[in-house]
Parts: C-alpha cells; structure tokens; sequence
C-alpha cells in the first residue's frame, strides 16, 4: 500500500543531519560547567577512596594497635589512631563507604518512591490520588526523628538496610507531591490522551509516556536526595539512632570523635572534613545536572 | 499624494541570520496593504522593526520614512513620541496586550493622555467614546470591566480603539483577526473598516489568510524568506499572479465556494531556514517552475504591470492552474451517488454533557451549570466522513472527548460500531479502541518526544499485540507519504506536517474503521495543510475509512466532508450533506457562518453581502430561553413580527428535515444561498 507520486510529494524535505542524542547533549552540557566537572570528579575520588583505599592500609577497622593509642597522624597511621589503638584512616573509610551507600540507596528509594506515589496519584485520581495524598500527609506529620529514635533498636547488627528503607520513607512526601502536579498536567498532553484512546494500558502509560516525561526532575531530586540523605543519616548516627555497632558511619565516626576532639583533632577533623566534601560535591553536581536538563537555564548551551 | 510610510531595503538580522532582507513598501493615507506569508517569513519581524519593538541584539538597516521623517536609528524618545500617535499597532493576541489589572477605560484612557495633556475626566470620557465607536454595548458600564470579563473578540475592539484612541496616520495590525471565530472576525474587521474610515489612516494588515487580505486589503505584498516576492494591487496579484510561490498559496487554499472536493495543490517541502537559504532564488527547491538559471542568483523584483513587480525570472509563464487554463474556475468533479451506505459506524442520540461550576476551596457549592451538549445526534455511515463543525464553546471538543472516553454518557446513547457505551465490558472496549483512532490538533504535542518514530508507531501494534512491528512501521510510513529514514528519528526533528503525518500514520496502524480528526490541520500552515488534507482524502478512498472531522474551519471541512453537522452553543444547527449545507444554509446561524467566511477572490468578496451578527456569544452556562440563537439571529430580529418571535422565546426548536438530508433546527427555516 503506498500511495501516488503526487500524494507522498508532501515535504520529503532534505533530510536535515541527524542531531546529538539526548543523552550526549546532557554529558555535554553537564561538564561544560565548573562546578560539574569538579563535583563529578571529586564523588569519583570519594568514591575511590571509599572502596580502594582501605586496600592501601594494613589497618583493617576491627585491628586494634596496642603501641599507639591516641596516636596523631604518622607513617605508620596515616589519620593517626583512636584511644582504642583503631586506625582513624580505615575506620573513617569504612564509615564513608556506608554512608555513601545508605545515602544513594536511600536517595533512590525515595525517588523511586516519590515516582511511583506521585505519577499514580496524578494519573488516576480519586481514590488512588485520596489515599496516597493521606499517606504522605500522615508522614509529612509525623516527627520523623521521633519515630527513628524508637525504630532505632532494629537497625542492630547488620540490619542497616532496614535503616535505608525507614529514611527514605521519610524523603519521598514533598516530591511525590511534585509529581503528582505535574503528572496531571502531563495527562491532558494530547500524547498521553492519544495513548489512551490508543487502548495502551494505564500502568504502560504511566510507565512509558508519564515517568521518562519527567525524568529530568526525577534524576535532579534523586542527587538533591542523596545529600539530604547523607546528612539524615550522619546527623542520626551521630546521636546513637541510626547506623549501630559494630557498623561505623561517618556520623558514628564523629560522634565518637567528637569526645576527644578538642586534644585529639584528628579523630575528628578527617571524617568531618569527608562528610563536607562529599556533601558539597554531591550539591555541586546536583546543580550541573539541573542546569544541563534544564535549557532555559543560565549557562553554555 | 505623497505616502505616509515609507520603507525602503529593511534589513533585520538577529545575529548572523537574516530574517528580513530587503523589504520595501509604502503606504498613503487611507489605503491598506496587506502583507501575506507563511510562518517564518519575517513579516512579524518586520512590523516590529518599523516601530523599533526589536530587541536591542536585532541588528536593523535601511529606511523607514514616516512623513518623510527617519524612524531607523531615531532616539527612543523620538520613538515613543512617534508610537502610539502616529503609528499604533494591533496585535494578535487581545489577552497579553491587556494589562489584566487595570480596568479596560483606564487603559485606553492611558493611550490618549500619553500623547495629549487633557485631564483623567476628559480621557476617561474619550475612552467611552472609543469603545462605543468600536461598536462596544454599553460602553460607560463596559469601560469600568478588567480585561478578562471581556470576550475575544470585545478585547480585540478594545485594542483597535486604543489602536485609533490618536488619530494615527498608520494603524500596523499584526494578525488581529488570527485567534477569533469567524463571525467573531467578520465583527472585527468591520470595526477596522469603520475605524479607518473615521480618521483616515493608512493600514498595514499583516495575515496568513489570503481570504481576509482579498476582503480588506487594496494593495497586497508576498513575502517569503524575508524578501517581498510579489506586490501589486490586490487584483493583479490574485488573478495575474506572476510568482510560483503566490499561485502555489492561491492553489493550496480550500475554499467554502464552487469547487467542493477540488484536489489542492500543496507546495512540495517547507520554508526553507533563515540561516541557511539556497543559493538562487529562496523558493526554487520547492518551485513546480524551476529551470536552471533560477540557482545562479536571488532574482530581483522585476516590473510585471503597472504597480506590480514580481520577483521571478519566469515571470511571464506563471499561471494560476485552477483559475487560468480555462478562464474560470475548474468545475467540480461530480460526486458520488447521493444514497448513503447501510452500515452505520457511530451512531449519537441525545447525547448531553453538563459540567458543573463550583465555588470556594474548603465547601465546594455548586453555582451553576455548563451545558456544554445539550442533546446531540448523528450519525456516521460506513466510508463517510462527517465534519463536526462549531466556533469555540460550541461543544464541539465535548461532544468528540466524550466519544473517545468511550463512557457511559449523561443522557443519551453512543453506539460505536454498534456497541452501546454505556454496555461495554473490557474486552469489547479494547476492541473498539483498536477500530477508532483518533488525531489531534497539535501534531508536537500528540507525539511523546522522548520516543522515535518507530516507537511511536509501534507503541499500538505492541499495545494490541499485534506480532513483530518492523516490517508494518515502513508500511505505515510509506503510507503517510514519510521517508523511511524517519523512523529513527524524534518529533522535534521533523517538520509540523511530517509529525501530523506520523500522527496519521500512528492513528492507521491498527487498521481502523473509525478515523476521528481533531483540527488535524488548523495547527499548519497552508502550504502543507494542503498536502496533509489530499493525504485524508487519499486514505479515506483507499482504505475505505470513516471520518468525524471536528473543526472551525468551514472551508477545510467543505473539502473535506461527505456530511456537515453545524454545532451552536451545545447544539446541532444544522445538518446534512455538505453541497446541500453549503449551497444554501437553512439555519440563519449557518448562513452567518458561511457568510463572515473570506473567500480569497477579490472581486467576489467585494461584493458579497455579509450576514454579520450582533452582540457576544452567549455563555453556555446561561443560554436564553428557546432558541439558543435567537440573542443573535439576524431572523429573530429583523424579519419576525412579534408574534412570530414569541414561539422563538418559548420553544426550542428540534432539528427538523427540509427537503433530502438536510435539516435544520430553526422554525423559520428558510433556504439562502450566501457564498
């Protein structure tokens, strides 16, 4: 079935050049900036640093030096030890590397989350949308430092992605809300309505025309999350309710170090200096990646 | 007499891209020159250009001369002297040109006191003076209104008035007519005419619709790609046509007159890119005409008539193929035989749809009710295409969602290929989903742009699991006229009319019998409306498909059409076959329609008689009593006697047939040719 010379003479204009894809405009545009290239790169260090360094040191965070106690940085302890003889350099490395992981897990989780509420509620209203809409007020109302002070009992031995799961519940609310905003504008888009007058199910729309259109926000919250995330965690550890031992975070880290910090700075200062680091270049990142998703935004284009 | 405005070589280019080369013209007092083209063609540009509106990085050469005075590179204070006073410009869109926080008076007010010391009471009085010229009911009471309890089409007066509030030389209307309805614009242009009349200015009317420009126009000039390609009086240019590019647009225009199903000429391709235009002459790669002298360089305007220049080195060959060959119109292709297929595909009775206005956030009361249908029916057979046809908030759109939602209507029954709505289970619904697609206005906004195009048009096949899509994607797209090599590609990288063709393509993957078409070509341009247009004609013989074509535009969907149905304020007008509709309307609210149409035909449309209609659009939350009409009809007002109107107020007409399938729902039904 094709149809005659003078009916297809439509506009078969010249076939422009194909432009970059998607996906390579964004890496462009993402490490045109500074501040995306440096945050990039610093994450990849901590990232390194977290799961390679400890290959460096013969200290392992469970290894006590019984010649050094309280020792200040030196050849033999890079970070210097702690008043158990614990080498500062591989116990803060291993804190580092849980909390990076319960930070990115938990900023996944809650985007994931945020996603499936938010797009759920928007496309399908009523009762979907009543529910959901309860449930995430109930939580936004909830003192989330209260109930992880009572759940904290739980997380013991090993038990932190429980611990994951509880902090991205308490992450998700104000985004799902976002998304469910702007999945009900998207369902007045004629795409969306010609995909249902299509006969493609609910669900498959949702999944295939709603959540790729929002993809942007979504990758944006999901890396403002993993700070926030961090943060939650460190702060939580700190005061005893979140990672417990023998698991070490940085938050743990410091809470212990915090006792000895005023003699004994290094116990301290070098998981402290980590968590702004990496807080920092997650941010950094955060916001290259919003701007190169975002053309009208200031910036190269 | 020596011109008002004169502009001589304006160049504007934003950056490095020249979007107006070389654009000259001039106008005197009283006259009005109409500047056509496409989207792109610069003619926007242009106008802002003469007012000095660009941006400060729009870089701006040339003349223009307004009583011989130098406005290119004039001081701002110069300028604004001149703006306003002198020049004053109409724009497209009423709603942004109005400050929404101000009251209407006081905005017109504001324009008069700019250029004249007189006191608040003495403008404010002006200000009633100038709405009532521009024909605004009660204008005292009117002026104290903010923008948005203003229609379109009053807001658009009001810029008019505020446009002539100074008497000004030249008037620059920039689309003023684009977003209105028909009779909406027919009001507006009448108010134009009046308002030049009245301080005898000169006007510059820049459209895309040829009809409008042979109305009102006395001079026209064509632009394309920047560059005037021909000027001249409005009757050479329509019927001496001596550029390919004006004859293209002339051909490519369906028409409410003679002709019917016409084939349409579409010019092949698209406008080309400011930034990077062929060598030669701008519209050679898309010229039915080209020889190979027309790539050595841009030919000039050359001097074709008098007052008339064309810029085309083949100048002297150029015909109008439909009007020309042989001295008139091509007579209509016979239709087919009148009689309509047994088998029917969608069948509407009584359909009603009201949606409800509430108040307050926390306690929601109900104030009231939209009756957006208020008790529709029709019918489409096998192989027919139904035009659905209506000004905004005539219901169209609500009557269409609610066929597609596939729900249980209000009141009323929607039988699709012969299934009730209101009794379908799952199974049966998906399978009427598979047998009616539909295609939207917006050809970007119905394609997700994340996808490619073969995802796109594989989305329905996989959808209904209809096996490997690869070999029926090429299919379909050879089908909708595309390059295969488009499948690879995203919407945004294709033109307007290549997405609707994929939206066409997508809509015909399932095979369908029911094919319903949302304004699939009032988002185009009418170069490439044309070829999107004999596209559904083509598809609708070939694979014997059935339409329900909504639009506004009566001329496309006389095109079009086998069956109009006219929809009025939530109800059907009038209906039947389109030759009977068209030849000679029934219903008054038909005939006004059909007359406040333009035809682009000088000489026709100089001397029809419009049915113009008095007053607003009811809202559909408050229809009168009776006739839904009657507010407006011209028959209620000035032919019935008093005893006559009486059954107008009290009855509701029902639709009623007069003579072979035609019916109408008036009770003084009278038959009137008017185009």
């Amino acid at each position: 079935m094709t149809l005659s010379e003078e009916e297809v003479a439509g506009e078969l204009g010249p076939a422009m050049a194909a432009p970059p894809s998607r996906g390579r405009v964004l890496a462009r545009r993402f490490l045109a900036s500074r501040q995306g290239r440096a945050g990039a790169a610093v994450l990849a260090l901590m990232f390194a640093l977290a799961f390679a360094g400890p290959l460096f040191s013969p200290w392992s965070p469970a290894d006590k030096d019984f010649t050094a106690f309280l020792a200040p940085p030196s050849p033999r302890h890079w970070f210097g030890t702690l008043q158990t003889g614990a080498d500062v350099y591989a116990v803060t490395l291993c804190g580092l590397r849980r909390s990076l992981i319960v930070g990115l897990l938990a900023a996944l989780v809650s985007t994931a989350l945020a996603a499936l509420a938010g797009a759920f509620a928007g496309y399908f209203g009523g009762w979907t949308d009543r529910v959901l809409g309860w449930a995430a007020d109930l939580l936004l109302a909830l003192p989330a430092f209260l109930v992880l002070a009572i759940m904290s009992p739980l997380f013991g031995a090993g038990q932190w992605p429980l611990f994951v799961i509880v902090l991205a519940l308490f992450l998700w609310m104000v985004t799902a809300k976002i998304v469910r905003g702007m999945t009900i504008s998207l369902r007045q888009r004629e795409f969306v309505r010609a995909a249902r007058y299509l006969g493609v199910p609910p669900v498959k729309i949702i999944f295939s025309h709603v959540l790729p259109n929002l993809s942007s926000l979504l990758i944006v919250d999901a890396t403002v999350n993993v700070s926030a995330a961090i943060l939650a965690e460190t702060s939580l550890s700190y005061f005893g309710l979140g990672i417990q031992p023998p698991d070490v975070s940085l938050g743990t880290v410091i809470a212990d170090g915090s006792r000895t910090a005023i003699y004994a700075p290094w116990t301290f200062w070098f998981a402290a200096g980590l968590l702004v680091v990496t807080v920092l270049a997650v941010n950094l990142a955060g916001d290259a990646l919003r701007d190169a998703f975002d053309p009208a935004a200031k910036g190269p284009r | 007499m020596s011109p008002v405005l004169e502009v001589d070589g304006l160049e504007v280019a934003f950056g490095d891209v020249p979007v107006v080369r070389g654009l000259s013209y001039e106008v005197r007092a009283g006259e009005v020159l109409g500047i056509v083209g496409e989207s792109g063609a610069g003619k926007s540009v242009a106008a802002a250009a003469v007012l000095g509106l660009l941006p400060p990085e729009a870089k701006v050469a040339g003349s223009v001369r307004l009583h011989g005075r130098e406005l290119v590179g004039a001081s701002e204070r110069e300028l604004a002297r001149v703006r306003g006073r002198s020049v004053s410009m109409v724009f497209q869109d009423p709603l942004s040109a109005l400050t929404p926080v101000y009251r209407v008076g006081d905005q017109i007010a504001e324009a008069v006191r700019a250029h004249h010391r007189v006191t608040r009471e003495q403008a404010a009085v002006k200000a009633v003076d100038l709405l009532d010229l521009v024909g605004i009911p009660d204008p005292a009471r009117r002026a104290l209104a903010f923008p948005h309890e203003f229609s379109g089409g009053m807001r658009q007066r009001a810029l008019i008035a505020m446009a002539v509030a100074n008497d000004p030389d030249v008037i620059i209307c920039d689309e003023p007519t684009t977003a209105l309805d028909v009779t909406v614009q027919a009001q507006v242009l009448e108010v134009l005419k009046k308002a030049q009349r009245r301080t005898g200015a000169a006007i510059v009317l820049i459209t895309h619709d040829l009809g409008v420009v042979a109305g009102f126009a006395d001079r026209v000039l064509v632009m394309y790609a920047g560059r005037p390609v021909e000027v001249g009086d409005v009757d050479d240019v329509y019927y001496r046509t001596r550029m390919p590019y004006t004859a293209g647009l002339l051909g490519s225009v369906p028409r409410v007159d003679g002709g019917g199903r016409r084939p349409l000429v579409p010019i092949e391709g698209g406008p080309p890119e400011p930034g990077r235009l062929p060598p030669g002459c701008p519209f050679a790669p898309r010229c039915p005409m080209r020889v190979e002298a027309c790539d050595d360089r841009e030919p000039p305007l050359f001097e074709v008539g008098a007052g008339h220049r064309a810029a085309c080195i083949r100048w002297a060959d150029v015909h109008r193929a439909d009007v020309r060959r042989d001295g008139a119109e091509r007579p209509a292709p016979p239709r087919e035989p009148v009689t309509r297929r047994p088998r029917t595909v969608l069948e509407v009775e009584g359909l009603v749809k009201r949606y409800p206005l509430t108040r307050g956030t926390l306690f929601r009361r109900r104030t009231g009710t939209v009756h957006a249908v208020a008790g529709i029916s029709f019918d489409i057979r096998e192989g027919e295409t139904l035009g659905l046809v209506g000004e905004s908030g005539s219901g169209k759109t609500t009557a269409l969602t609610q066929i597609l939602e596939l729900a249980r209507p209000e009141e009323g029954r929607i039988v699709v290929l012969g299934r009730d709505t209101a009794r379908l289970t799952p199974a049966q619904r998906a399978a009427i989903r598979r047998d009616m697609q539909v295609v939207f206005q917006d050809p970007a906004a119905s394609l997700d742009p994340r996808m490619t195009v073969h995802d796109i048009l594989a989305e329905p096949l996989r959808a209904h699991r209809r096996g490997a899509p690869e070999g029926r994607v090429a299919e379909l797209l050879a089908l909708a006229g595309l390059d295969p090599a488009c499948a690879a590609r995203h919407p945004r990288e294709l033109s307007g009319g290549q997405c609707q063709r994929v939206a066409i393509a997508r809509a015909l993957a399932l095979e369908p019998r029911l094919l319903v078409l949302d304004e699939p070509v009032s988002a185009l341009d009418t170069s490439i409306r044309a070829g999107v247009l004999n596209l559904l004609g083509a598809l609708k013989d070939r694979l014997g498909l059935s339409y329900l074509f909504v639009a506004h535009d009566l001329a496309v969907v006389r095109h079009l059409a086998d069956r109009v149905a006219v929809m009025q304020l939530g109800r059907i007008a009038e209906i039947g076959r389109a030759e009977a509709v068209y030849a000679s309307p029934a219903h008054p609210y038909t005939q006004a329609l059909l007359s406040a149409v333009p035809l682009p035909d000088p000489v026709r449309e100089r001397s029809r008689e419009r049915i113009l209609l008095d007053g607003e659009p009811p809202s559909p939350a408050d229809p009168p009593s009776g006739c839904r009409f009657r507010t407006r009809c011209p028959t209620f007002r000035g032919v019935l006697t008093a005893e006559e109107r009486s059954l107008c107020v009290e009855t509701e007409p029902e639709v009623r047939p007069l003579g072979e399938d035609q019916a109408a729902a008036c009770h003084y039904a009278e038959k009137l040719a008017v185009v």
